[in-house]
């Protein structure tokens, strides 16, 4: 028997009856569409975990829909270890209408929405059968559950919506390809010099997906004494100043560590300022 | 994906998609010169690949439905979602053995996967959803385990 001889997928004309790139074509304009009424989505990302990024993202969502004619979202994209929607005091269950899915509303009006509301108490993050070479498909169900948090939750007209993300490089990356008007990113840092590396990767990451750089924030940057006020170093370092420097990006503002309510947002001073500096180098 | 008849250089028309509900899935194509038939006969992994993207081989019959990935794909709490009136056509009866049936179905998703069977079923006037008809809407719409 010789070769058998057929016609490539270009060669036959017709139709693709599964239109897979249609599919996912029309996935990406429900993302586009549905964040028409959205003036800015902004990321708040680190290149490590620990530094409190979710902790800076729920204070400036707070702190902006705390001033007047601001409407504010928060998608917590952080999905194996979401705490924004408890750290604004959202709840569930999220309701469910024609239009897509209600977000929780939490502190100040901020409209949230994370697995911590979908998730069981204390467990972690987990997909259905099977669990086989689970690390090949993980990745992809975890991109397919952030675009529909962009996509199928009602969003409604929003002055802001800030997305937290996951520790790492790449998440500012992933989320440019959905959504391509994204205004920028704020950077937080701890003063360590393992945080600064760690973060420059990201930043890095993040110019080259051309995401504009708006401003870094280094938290834990002192230790506040909750008697007389006095702040002291916490971390060997000056993250902060040092990425500021390098990438030519405003350091927004040194947050001091407050031991006394770890999980509530820094106190209103720094917080008034933190938002403040975080207004003023919005597009 | 096309499939060509290589005896007829015929492009197969889709036919019909099967989930047997052990995490495979088929499909089967015909060639509308000839009828031959040759079915693609999909493992676990490649079924889970294509659905974690959101996408359906065949084509989609069905809008998606809001957080449809999530809620198929994610195990969730039960409260999660408040699907309140949102299930569809009031039309659309359900049996006891039906019903039966849907209170087995993880309720994190069951308020979606309600509104899906009642939808299916009004644009075809069955008044009555019965295990026959959510075998039949099932096999249609690709609805994987549910």
């Amino acid at each position: 028997m010789g070769p058998v001889n057929f016609r490539t997928y270009n060669e036959v004309k017709g139709d693709d009856r599964s239109r897979l790139v249609a599919q996912v074509t029309a996935q990406r304009e429900r993302v586009a569409r549905r964040l028409e009424s959205v003036k800015r989505v902004v990321v708040v990302m680190s290149g490590k975990g620990g530094v409190g990024k979710s902790h800076i993202a729920a204070t400036l969502g707070a702190g902006v829909a705390s001033r007047p004619n601001q409407r504010v979202g928060v998608l917590d994209a952080d999905l194996r270890s979401p705490t924004v929607a408890k750290l604004l005091e959202a709840h569930g269950p999220l309701a469910v209408t024609g239009e897509g899915v209600e977000p929780a509303v939490g502190r100040v009006g901020v409209r949230v929405v994370s697995t911590d509301l979908l998730l069981e108490e204390s467990q972690p993050l987990r997909w259905r059968e099977p669990q086989s070479e689970r690390f090949v498909w993980r990745g992809v169900l975890e991109s397919g559950a952030l675009r529909e948090f962009l996509s199928d939750v009602v969003w409604g007209p929003l002055d802001l919506l800030l997305v937290d993300l996951p520790p790492g490089a790449d998440g500012s990356v992933d989320l440019k390809e959905l959504v391509p008007n994204l205004v920028g990113a704020v950077v937080v840092t701890i003063p360590s010099e393992e945080a600064r590396r760690s973060v420059a990767r990201t930043m890095r990451s993040a110019l080259e997906a051309g995401v504009p750089l708006l401003g870094i924030v280094e938290n834990m940057s002192g230790y506040q004494c909750d008697e007389c006020g006095t702040v002291r170093p916490l971390f060997k370092g000056t993250a902060g100043a040092d990425l500021s420097s390098e990438f030519g990006v405003p350091l927004l503002a040194r947050v001091p560590f407050t031991p006394i309510t770890p999980d509530a947002p820094p106190s209103d001073g720094t917080a008034a300022e933190l938002v403040e500096a975080f207004l003023g180098v919005l597009p | 994906m096309k499939f060509l008849c290589v005896d007829c250089d015929e492009q197969m028309g889709f036919e019909e998609r099967q989930e047997p509900g052990d995490g495979t899935f088929g499909a089967s194509f015909t060639c509308p010169r000839c009828g031959h038939k040759v079915a693609m006969l999909a493992n676990p992994m490649e079924t889970q690949l294509v659905g974690a993207l959101g996408v359906q081989i065949g084509g989609r019959t069905l809008d998606e439905q809001p957080m449809e990935l999530t809620r198929r794909s994610m195990i969730g709490r039960d409260d999660a979602f408040d699907d309140g009136a949102g299930t569809g056509p009031a039309t659309v009866r359900w049996s006891t053995e039906s019903e039966e049936r849907l209170a087995k179905v993880p309720n994190f998703v069951r308020g979606m996967v309600k509104k899906i069977y009642v939808e299916w079923a009004a644009e075809r006037g069955i008044r009555e959803i019965t295990p026959a008809v959510m075998d039949e809407a099932r096999t249609d719409l690709g609805l994987e385990g549910m």
